[in-house]
């Protein structure tokens, strides 16, 4: 057996290797099997209900999350329309369900495809455009998408949207939170395991350089274009995957969850959890989706109580005042987010109680 | 034919609002080459201080109207001073990021302090300034749009080409740190740009809410219709704004008048995609050739 690696107290690479293992040390590689054990063995069987139905959609933003994050954080490209692309996957998936009669693992992965196809239509203009451009694009195709969204009637089913009916998979059927939450969360390792490699591929480093210096990349051979639009489909497949998987999770889809507003959240989900970082992006997620959660409770809780229903109303918009200000504090304060707080928290464990 | 003389008027009067609201957006991206994704609530706090100044305060109009421009120049100053100067030299991806972020909290604030309901402003346009044209009737407020983007159009044409802020400011936009190196006081310039663009985005807010109301929602939606406007007309010209702002109004009352309703709201971003992808650069906008 080889020497067990600890962490060495500098940065002490020789080879390539080194430089791209995912693990520094065998701890790592510990405590990842301990983390898999935890998301599998325990916290699905510790949970409530209502706790694994919160759970669920945690995973399943997570995975569009990791799609915005390829392409804002890794390539440098912005998308305003992540949420629309989510919601063509979630369409694909019930209707090819409903009207093709496609198994449960077939749709999610033809809604993959079929988003990542609708990407690229809209990451055409980035050929000639820098991102300022592609932001416009992807804006305009957030709007066509939710216009198609709600007058395709005869496809979308219009404002009234589609009721799946019941998915099976291996004979377990999925309505079951429990259940749902292996599949949900096994799609999530699979594609973050992945994203950490492409990460390592000549492809990820593409997209870095791209993000870099856009000429310098070109002077290097990379083909912008391409590579841009790589990485557009790439994103738009995770959407798409994790539209699919909403729309087995909601079991009923309408045009209006699929909004400009659900667009800005996964670009804050992006933000306030660490641009170009992979754990980053699943925090964003979990910190976004408790936020919400907490945030509609307390206006429920405030209605309850009837202090007065009047000030539980005018709590609502609160809402988005607080993510606003949450992104704007992170941009200025942490523009590396909460992996960065993650890592700093993290590095004061492992230096104690030599920090120096 | 009247159906299509109405269609038409009404397709320029709404255009000119459109125009006039886009104005901020490429004031702020003229000087700065920030992407504003805050616009539409800029928009919005330029409504609400005259809304409360001239409805509730009731205070006199020009007393109002001059608070207004005062107040949103400071604004302007503070929120610079707060949330953007901290940017100054960081990558572009994050000021837009900002702006955006600074988007949504106003909005929420906003809407915290007013609520969703449409409030309306006093009468207090002269009626003189209405007049008939054929057997269609213009109101007061169109003409008075009209008036405010032409003398917007004059005076930021000249204060761009001819006045050493202005040409700072450009300067600014076109390359930053190039203008720090050659003296140029970026921060003040920043400063500058988002005050004057507060007060640009006051004036329109106000002429919006004239005419539509002031509603929070509607006033930041339209400062999305404002992408397609600035695409069209180019990103950076003031001018090209204008036309961008009439030629998009016209498209929109024309297809809800002949075609349908429900694509009237969606047409200006299909056309968007298409200008994006045949003439990049807008109609007027400055052509950047990069062949990367």
């Amino acid at each position: 057996m080889r020497k067990l690696r600890f962490h060495p107290c500098g940065n002490f690479k020789e080879s390539y290797d080194q430089e791209l293992s995912i693990f520094d040390t065998d701890f790592g590689r510990l405590w990842m099997i301990i983390g898999l054990v935890v998301l599998f063995g325990v916290i699905p069987f510790a949970s409530g209900t209502y706790l694994l139905f919160i759970l669920n959609t945690i995973g399943i933003y997570a995975i569009a999350a990791l799609g915005l994050n390829l392409l804002i954080g890794y390539t440098g490209q912005i998308s305003l329309g992540h949420g629309a692309f989510f919601g063509v996957g979630a369409y694909a998936a019930a209707i090819l369900t409903t009207r093709a009669g496609f198994p449960f693992w077939l749709s999610v992965i033809a809604a993959g495809v079929f988003t990542a196809a609708v990407g690229v239509v809209f990451g055409l203009p980035s050929s000639r455009l820098k991102h300022l451009y592609l932001l416009i694009a992807t804006l305009a195709g957030q709007f066509i998408l939710e216009y198609v969204f709600v007058t395709w009637k005869t496809l979308t089913g219009g404002a009234e949207g589609i009721i799946l009916s019941e998915a099976r998979l291996f004979g377990l059927n999925l309505r079951d939170d429990r259940t749902f939450y292996f599949i949900v969360y096994v799609c999530l390792v699979v594609l973050m395991w992945t994203m950490v490699n492409l990460k390592r591929t000549r492809y990820g480093r593409a997209f870095i350089a791209i993000r870099d210096n856009d000429r310098a990349a070109e002077g290097m051979g990379i083909p912008i274009f391409l590579y841009k639009l790589l990485s557009f489909s790439i994103s738009s497949f995770y959407a798409g995957v994790g539209g699919a998987l909403f729309a087995y999770h909601m079991m009923s889809i309408t045009p209006e969850p699929f909004n400009l507003w659900l667009s800005i959240e996964f670009i804050a989900m992006i933000i306030i959890g660490g641009l170009g970082s992979i754990p980053g992006a699943i925090f964003g997620t979990v910190f976004i989706v408790s936020l919400n959660e907490v945030l509609s409770h307390l206006t429920e809780y405030l209605m309850n109580v009837g202090v007065s229903t009047g000030a539980a109303i005018t709590l609502a918009p609160l809402k988005e005042f607080v993510f606003g200000l949450a992104i704007v504090l992170f941009i200025i304060f942490e523009p590396k987010g909460l992996a960065e707080i993650w890592r700093v928290i993290r590095s004061s464990f492992r230096l104690w109680p030599f920090s120096y | 034919m009247d159906f299509f003389m109405q269609l038409l008027v009404n397709g320029i009067s709404l255009g000119l609002l459109y125009a006039l609201s886009a104005l901020g957006f490429v004031m702020i991206f003229k000087s700065s080459s920030v992407l504003n994704l805050a616009h539409g609530e800029l928009l919005a706090i330029g409504a609400f201080v005259f809304l409360v100044l001239s409805a509730w305060a009731d205070l006199p109009i020009i007393i109002a109207f001059s608070l207004t421009l005062i107040g949103t120049f400071f604004l302007g100053f503070l929120v610079e001073r707060l949330f953007l100067r901290p940017l100054i030299g960081e990558k572009l991806i994050e000021v837009i990021m900002m702006t955006l972020g600074l988007g949504i909290m106003f909005k929420g604030l906003l809407l915290f302090i007013f609520g969703g309901d449409i409030h309306a402003y006093p009468d207090f346009l002269p009626e003189g300034l209405s007049f008939e044209l054929g057997n269609i009737f213009i109101p007061s407020v169109n003409v008075a749009t009209f008036v405010i983007g032409i003398l917007f159009l004059i005076v930021f044409g000249f204060f761009f080409k001819y006045s050493s802020q202005g040409i700072y400011m450009r300067s600014v936009a076109d390359n930053q740190p190039a203008a720090l190196s050659l003296g140029v006081h970026v921060r003040r310039v920043f400063a500058m740009s988002w005050a004057i663009a507060f007060i640009v985005a006051a004036i329109s807010g106000i002429v919006l809410g004239i005419i539509n109301g002031v509603n929070v929602h509607s006033l930041s939606a339209v400062g999305l219709k404002v992408f397609p406007v600035v695409i069209l007309g180019g990103l950076d010209s003031i001018g090209g704004a204008i036309l961008g702002g009439i030629i998009i109004g016209l498209l929109e009352t024309f297809t809800g008048g002949y075609i349908s309703t429900s694509l009237r709201e969606i047409i200006p971003y299909i056309v968007l995609v298409i200008i994006l992808m045949v003439k990049p650069y807008g109609l007027f906008g400055l052509v950047e050739i990069e062949r990367v």
